[in-house]
């Protein structure tokens, strides 16, 4: 049922989106060059700290992503009216979150090698963006049930607003269990770093660029949803044409 | 609503109570699997150390069988569908349910822990009694409530057995981690002393206000998205 | 040394992960965007 209409423009995109994209392209640039060249290395990490400058963007991003499904999911269950095109903002968000959470991640783990020796630390904050993963995952795998929009829609807003519920749950779980082994782990996550003018300005533009990255995704993997569900329907829509059509002839 | 509620959970405990499922295949299940640990880790002074979280852990696992058991019943004969077409409100559904789910988890608990004693050579004071008790029921009151709430949400769904185990994780990682502190304390050692684990429990109380109230307003939207 | 393998590793991965999800919203969008009329389309 692949009709191709002589007015359909060729894809997801508008003008601002183009913009969009350029800005982000733009500024990730900044970001890759300043973090690896231009940046002075740090006193005490060396250069593993220019890992930073892609996983502390990463991790505020995954953070953003998944309040933003939480809040979409949130007018989505209490509006009747366009609660279908907020559960889509909601699912492309958590795609995209899954995206950035899997890189905070694994750069977390890259930069843990090179700092301490170690891929994994039981921290607070690294525990809880792998279990924030784990739910994520579990919130795509809902979507992707054979469903209704409107039946998906439902099940992933509730799913989306316990997990709301649960991650702060476990993040203060998680910190009350490591705070009883304070003598292990003297150093915290961020090292200490001392940061001068440029290193905090390259992390400024990194925070900046993944938000963008962040904007331009999710605004097109929702459009994505919308042509999916458009799609659904309208070939819903002519089945049935085409069953009345055979009732009538018969 | 009360009386409804009260109604599944009697439902729920008769299904239970006639076909015996729990006690002659999930708690079987269950006390090979702290065998097996046992076997597995290969010293004594290492599962006596371990034992509270192998207790929970163990439950953990055994409660994703009796949820799924705890919901595979209404399906079959569509007796969701009736309840839902009765007009049966959801949140009486959903404690009824919940409370015929912790009633089962708290037995299970119960035999696990006699368990630890008996296999693991675990040492329970007197004192720590109380303790120990408020853990096992607010511990398998958490589960018992989460495993509804999850449980309901995939009911129904072609992949819920893979889906189950996956959403349940990361919920029920304050349970485990609360559970299993303040059981740590009560079996003596010490790594957890009374007053944290006091305050564990405090939080496992928190987790299931919040979860009670949490699946008796979902409960009834998550049965109507069924339809 | 095995510094710079490790921050090439961080780099490379993020900004290469991000480009493919880029490329494979873009490929869905267009095969999906011919096949719907643009009347349908609620951004346009």
């Amino acid at each position: 049922m692949t009709t191709i209409t002589t007015n359909s423009s060729r894809s997801t995109g508008t003008r601002a989106t183009r913009v969009l994209g350029v800005v982000a392209i733009v500024l990730m640039t900044w970001v890759v060059v300043s973090g690896l060249f231009v940046t002075p290395a740090d006193a005490v990490q060396l250069d593993s700290v220019r890992i930073m400058y892609v996983h502390v963007p990463s991790a505020w991003i995954a953070y953003l992503a998944f309040i933003t499904t939480g809040i979409a999911s949130g007018i989505s269950v209490v509006r009747r009216h366009r609660s279908l095109g907020f559960d889509r903002v909601a699912g492309a968000s958590a795609e995209v979150g899954v995206l950035f959470m899997a890189i905070t991640l694994v750069t977390g783990s890259l930069w843990g090698r090179l700092t301490w020796g170690t891929f994994w630390q039981w921290d607070p904050r690294l525990t809880t963006t792998a279990f924030l993963f784990v739910t994520y995952v579990g919130y795509l795998a809902i979507r992707r049930l054979d469903a209704t929009p409107q039946q998906r829609a439902r099940r992933s807003s509730i799913l989306a607003l316990l997990a709301v519920l649960e991650i702060p749950l476990v993040h203060f779980s998680v910190v009350l269990w490591r705070s009883l082994h304070q003598e292990a782990s003297v150093l915290n996550t961020d090292g200490d770093v001392r940061l001068d003018g440029l290193m905090l300005f390259t992390l400024f533009s990194g925070v900046l660029a993944f938000s963008a990255a962040f904007a331009w995704f999710v605004i097109h993997r929702q459009r994505v949803a919308a042509l999916d569900d458009l799609r659904l329907t309208s070939g819903l829509d002519a089945a049935l044409v085409e069953r009345r059509a055979e009732a009538v002839t018969q | 609503m009360r009386r409804t509620a009260a109604a599944v959970f009697r439902k729920d405990v008769l299904v239970e109570l006639r076909s015996r499922a729990l006690l002659t295949r999930v708690v079987p299940f269950a006390v090979l699997v702290l065998v097996l640990f046992a076997i597995a880790l290969d010293s004594e002074p290492l599962v006596l150390r371990a034992g509270a979280g192998l207790v929970w852990m163990t439950t953990l696992f055994s409660a994703l069988v009796v949820v799924q058991r705890s919901f595979e019943v209404e399906r079959r004969d569509g007796a969701l569908d009736v309840l839902k077409t009765l007009g049966v409100d959801g949140a009486a559904l959903f404690v009824g349910k919940a409370a015929a789910l912790i009633v089962q988890l708290l037995a299970l608990v119960v035999v696990l822990l006699a368990g630890a004693v008996v296999l693991y050579g675990v040492n329970v004071e007197p004192s720590a009694l109380v303790l120990l008790v408020t853990t096992a029921v607010l511990g398998s009151c958490g589960l018992g409530l989460v495993g509804t709430l999850y449980g309901g949400l995939v009911s129904g769904t072609s992949s819920r057995d893979t889906l189950l185990p996956l959403l349940l994780m990361p919920v029920t990682a304050p349970v485990l981690i609360g559970a299993t502190r303040a059981t740590e304390s009560a079996f003596g050692g010490d790594v957890t002393d009374a007053t944290t684990a006091w305050a564990w429990v405090g939080l496992l109380a928190v987790f299931c206000v919040l979860f009670a109230v949490a699946g008796a307003m979902s409960f009834g939207p998550l049965l109507d998205s069924d339809s | 040394m095995k510094d710079v393998g490790f921050i090439a590793l961080s780099y490379g991965l993020t900004v290469g992960s991000m480009l493919v999800f880029a490329i494979l919203t873009v490929r869905r969008a267009r095969t999906l965007s011919r096949s719907i009329p643009d009347r349908d389309k609620p951004w346009l």
